[in-house]
């Protein structure tokens, strides 16, 4: 790193040397960091040559992790983005335990309220987030409109910032300093097969309906399958919760009993853990109602198999991911990581999470690099007027078909609760884990 | 090694100085400690050092991202107190059990088979390799390649259906015990026969003509010749299944569609979940359970007798 930029000014000639020099002296008070970044924005082409050495490691969950990322990035910005992608566990853990072994993490909020406590990570100064104001509301103050109703568990915007710099103490409103810059989210439902089910679906409870025994799954990632559960057991009307995002021990115990005796009379075929495990279950027929995520629904359909997105009368369980910086990330990197999570709110990526049944952060962006019967189509509802092509080509959905639960305003306004980190996680742990094993 | 070396050592002393005498009884003191030094190393580096962490990590606090360095019995009580513990301790001895007393017919048979009835040494050593053949793919190709078979709308269903043998698929097949149990079978078969067999070839032929000629039955000969002689191999086989069927985690996740329960499995989701005192305190109880089935296997036959 030191050999970078003592490197630069050297090649770049005497000009460069003294505005560099008096840039220094007019921001003494500031840290390397900001010097690095006041290079970056008055001599872009010295950076540009320095920064095709960079290669940065990002790692998270599968949904994100796509090659394709990787390949534009190096087409676009000239540097090399390594991704891993691993189970949602695998990645709260490896954030805590291994933080010189990633750059940059891509990570859900829930994640987040367990890993930046442990200040592995440095939170992003939105002043260089170019489209920062563009972002959707959802992760800045709650509210996708003005007027909507902030939802239950751990909402973005609750652990979205922290209150400086150095802080990993959560803010209670937006600050110049966000933990994660959000990438991609979406609104979770049941996944069912139509021609199996044999009736309209329109509630969470029917997940526990006995004429789906020994046919229904729930997925066996705590903290996302207890809200699953806690849908479940609030629309059967058995348990009340005061936030279903942060239990007592007592909303536990009742969620988990409901759910134990349902599994001791043979109501779950299977609990799955990873993406493909869901689609097997579904597209094979041993499970023919079960939660899932929106891409696994479209593998499913992807083999000609009828799979449906249901929405329900309760609403979605959302979830959201985003960038985060991992904090040994210094100088030349640390500019390279932002150019990075500049590109990634541009629109490219955008457009390609919205192609895959995701939301992105930034709309607009992402509008412009879709046509308009795409936007149609994924964002707004309508029925395709032409067949809707994957990002990699295939047919997902043929001309005159409607998204499961329609626009965004229709499926992102409906979230009842989000993924969640709850104070009584260890209890929840423990009881989760006595239910799987029961 | 020593014994052999001893008379040329002393030999080639008494020819030498004084000095280098002394030289070499002190290298003879110390030659056992050296050859046994790479060794302990290994065990120490390898195996201790590891085990003593894990003990000492199972008294740690822990929260849901970090662990604290402390000394805690919450861990133990937590595990101990805890029903499903002893519930999930049931299961996994269940499943021990049931593989065990499955694969020791298997493993007992087919190394009869080969020991006595293949009369041709190639031929033993052709069938024996062709024992091995499923051990070419890896144990998760094994184990998954059941799940399309056993499925609901898998192989084995259909063709049942088809043959009008039921009408309705059986559901029982795949993401149950029996679906567990029959994949550790598979897995784990390989490991009884080889011992069995092993100890069978060693057998002297003369006992079992001398049990014939005094007038035993087959039977007789299979109970009170055979058997007796091949318990050493059947301990080190029971030994290998045992201490991996108590161990395993992905069969029982894989087979049972994460609704069975093993030990394992339960350290596993614990890892998984960073809470690595509880997952390391409930290694040691494992590590203790399994050390004394071992020990009570080896209580009941001598295996060194055999090596």
């Amino acid at each position: 790193m030191t050999e970078t930029r003592t490197g630069s000014p050297l090649s770049a000639g005497t000009t460069t040397g003294v505005s560099r020099r008096t840039l220094l002296k007019g921001t003494a008070a500031a840290a390397g960091v900001a010097i690095g970044s006041g290079a970056i924005t008055g001599f872009p082409t010295i950076w540009a040559q320095n920064i095709k050495n960079v290669t940065l490691r990002q790692f998270g969950t599968g949904v994100s992790n796509l090659n394709a990322v990787a390949d534009k990035v190096k087409e676009d910005l000239g540097f090399t983005l390594q991704m891993t992608a691993l189970d949602s566990d695998a990645v709260a853990q490896r954030a805590v335990t291994q933080p010189k072994s990633y750059d940059i993490a891509d990570i859900e909020y829930w994640i987040c309220k367990k890993v930046f406590p442990a200040g592995v990570m440095q939170p992003m100064d939105v002043s260089k987030i170019k489209n920062f104001d563009k972002i959707v509301p959802i992760f800045v103050n709650g509210k996708l409109t003005p007027e909507s109703a902030v939802a239950q568990g751990t909402a973005p915007h609750t652990v979205g910032f922290v209150e400086g710099k150095d802080s990993i103490k959560f803010a209670k409103s937006a600050t110049q300093w966000m933990t994660l810059i959000p990438t991609i989210y979406n609104a979770d439902t049941l996944g069912i097969r139509p021609d199996l089910v044999g009736r309209p679906i329109s509630s969470w409870k029917d997940l526990l309906d006995p004429a789906f025994k020994g046919k229904a799954s729930i997925l066996n990632i705590p903290s996302i399958g207890i809200m699953d559960a806690a849908m479940v057991c609030e629309a059967m009307g058995e348990v009340k919760y005061g936030d279903k995002g942060n239990m007592t021990k007592e909303e536990i115990d009742k969620t988990l009993k409901i759910m134990t005796d349902a599994k001791k009379a043979g109501q779950f075929r299977a609990f799955w853990k990873t993406f493909d495990e869901s689609v097997n279950l579904m597209s094979s027929g041993e499970v023919i109602i079960q939660s899932m995520w929106s891409p696994a629904v479209a593998a499913v359909r992807a083999k000609g198999i009828p799979c449906v997105y249901q929405p329900l009368k309760e609403g979605y369980r959302a979830w959201g991911g985003g960038l985060g910086i991992a904090k040994h990330l210094s100088g030349l990197e640390l500019e390279a990581a932002y150019e990075y999570i500049n590109w990634y709110l541009s629109g490219w990526v955008g457009a390609y999470l919205n192609r895959q049944g995701y939301y992105s952060a930034v709309l607009d962006t992402a509008k412009e690099h879709m046509s308009p019967d795409e936007w149609a189509f994924w964002m707004e509802g309508q029925p395709a007027k032409t067949d809707i092509l994957s990002p990699e080509g295939k047919v997902m959905e043929k001309a005159g078909a409607v998204r499961d639960g329609g626009s965004f305003q229709d499926r992102m306004g409906r979230v009842a609760c989000w993924n969640a980190v709850m104070d009584e996680d260890r209890y929840m742990v423990r009881k989760w884990n006595e239910f799987i094993a029961a | 090694m020593t014994v052999s070396a001893a008379p040329s050592e002393a030999s080639s002393a008494s020819a030498a100085p004084r000095s280098g005498g002394v030289r070499r009884s002190v290298l003879r003191r110390v030659a056992p400690y050296l050859q046994a030094g790479p060794l302990a190393l290994t065990l120490l580096v390898f195996l201790l050092i590891p085990i003593l962490t894990i003990v000492a990590v199972s008294f740690w606090d822990y929260d849901s991202i970090r662990i604290y360095p402390d000394f805690v019995l919450t861990n133990y009580e937590e595990l101990l107190t805890s029903p499903v513990t002893w519930k999930t301790y049931l299961n996994t001895v269940k499943f021990a059990a049931l593989t065990w007393v499955i694969t020791l017919l298997i493993g007992f048979t087919v190394a009869y088979f080969l020991a006595f009835h293949v009369q041709s040494t190639t031929w033993q050593m052709v069938l024996f390799l062709v024992c091995t053949i499923p051990f070419w793919t890896s144990n998760i190709i094994r184990m998954i390649s059941w799940i399309p078979f056993l499925g609901r709308n898998g192989l084995l269903n259909s063709g049942l259906i088809s043959a009008g043998l039921i009408d309705q698929p059986l559901e029982f097949l795949l993401f149950s015990d029996f679906a567990v149990v029959l994949a550790f079978v598979h897995l784990y078969a390989l490991f009884m026969v080889v011992p069995i067999f092993n100890s069978m070839m060693r057998i002297d032929r003369a006992l079992v003509e001398a049990a014939r000629d005094g007038g035993a039955s087959a039977a007789q000969v299979v109970w009170n010749v055979i058997l007796p002689l091949a318990k050493p191999g059947i301990a080190i086989g029971s030994i290998f299944v045992v201490t991996l069927v108590m161990g395993d985690f992905i069969t029982v996740r894989l087979m049972s569609g994460g609704q069975s329960a093993s030990i394992g499995l339960m350290i596993a989701n614990e890892i998984s979940l960073l809470q690595y005192p509880a997952a390391a305190a409930n290694a040691v109880v494992l590590l203790a359970v399994v050390l004394i089935m071992v020990v009570a296997m080896l209580r009941i036959v001598d295996i060194r007798k055999e090596l």
